[in-house]
């Protein structure tokens, strides 16, 4: 039977403009499409990842111009549509000035006082 | 005015947006006609190596073309492309030592081997240098 895991996410923004993406977004997808059972925790700069509504322009160095820009928060969007469930420490988007509803409605607020207990629900927990 | 303005990049590519910063101001450093010189150490020396490869991306849903994987040798390709339009100098020096650990001898036309001593030149050439470093 596979592991339960949570992937929890901290730093943001590290090399998505080169990736397209968030690396570990991007490895949750890979990892769900290969069977594994997931669930994904964003705390720190990284529950800016759930704000709806973000925009940024593709790179463009002199006449080279890439194609596309990352979208964080519908990337983790589609994860989040693959029976991946989603947190985000609320207290993190509270200092950010982020509110609940600037926030994808699917994720899920955890408090500090309670990421032990989410923690407690998996078999292995790895923070990137 | 033209100016002639030292950048210092330590960041290996596909790591951190320091190095797409680092990359977007010499772009406007060039775009306005400044001369620029890079002394790319550490990790930095990466950015140029020609053995970067795209590759298509399952989750994004895209092939190889279309998907348009950013590869930091082009960046740096375009910016001497660039420097040659607006006629800037683009001096890119990748630290040799930094290049043999990593195995990355095999460099985009423009960049050129050097060491420390030409990082010394170009401070002593300038008036001041942009040191974007490693962070935690």
């Amino acid at each position: 039977m596979a592991r339960k895991q949570l992937h929890v996410i901290d730093g943001a923004y590290r090399a998505t403009l080169e990736e397209q993406d968030d690396t570990v977004v991007w490895l949750c997808h890979a990892l769900r499409g290969a069977g594994a059972e997931l669930d994904l925790l964003l705390e720190g700069n990284a529950v800016v990842y759930g704000v709806q509504g973000q925009e940024v322009r593709p790179l463009a160095f002199g006449r080279r111009r890439q194609k596309h820009a990352p979208d964080l928060a519908g990337d983790l969007a589609g994860l989040l549509a693959k029976r991946v469930a989603g947190y985000y420490v609320e207290e993190d988007a509270a200092e950010r000035g982020i509110a609940p509803s600037e926030l994808l409605e699917s994720l899920v607020p955890v408090s500090r006082a309670k990421l032990a207990t989410l923690f407690a629900g998996y078999d292995q927990v790895h923070r990137w | 005015m033209k100016k002639t303005l030292p950048f210092a990049l330590m960041d290996p590519p596909f790591e951190s947006a320091r190095s797409t910063t680092a990359l977007r101001l010499v772009d406007l450093a060039l775009a306005r006609g400044h001369h620029v010189n890079v002394f790319a150490y550490e990790g930095a020396v990466a950015l140029a190596f020609a053995g970067q490869q795209a590759h298509p991306n399952a989750v994004h849903g895209r092939g190889l073309e279309e998907e348009d994987h950013p590869l930091p040798r082009e960046w740096v390709a375009a910016l001497h492309e660039l420097a040659g339009e607006r006629g800037a100098e683009l001096a890119w020096v990748n630290c040799g030592l930094c290049v043999d650990e990593r195995g990355v001898q095999q460099s985009i036309a423009g960049p050129r081997r050097g060491s420390p001593a030409d990082l010394a030149r170009m401070i002593d050439e300038s008036d001041n240098t942009l040191v974007i470093p490693t962070g935690d």
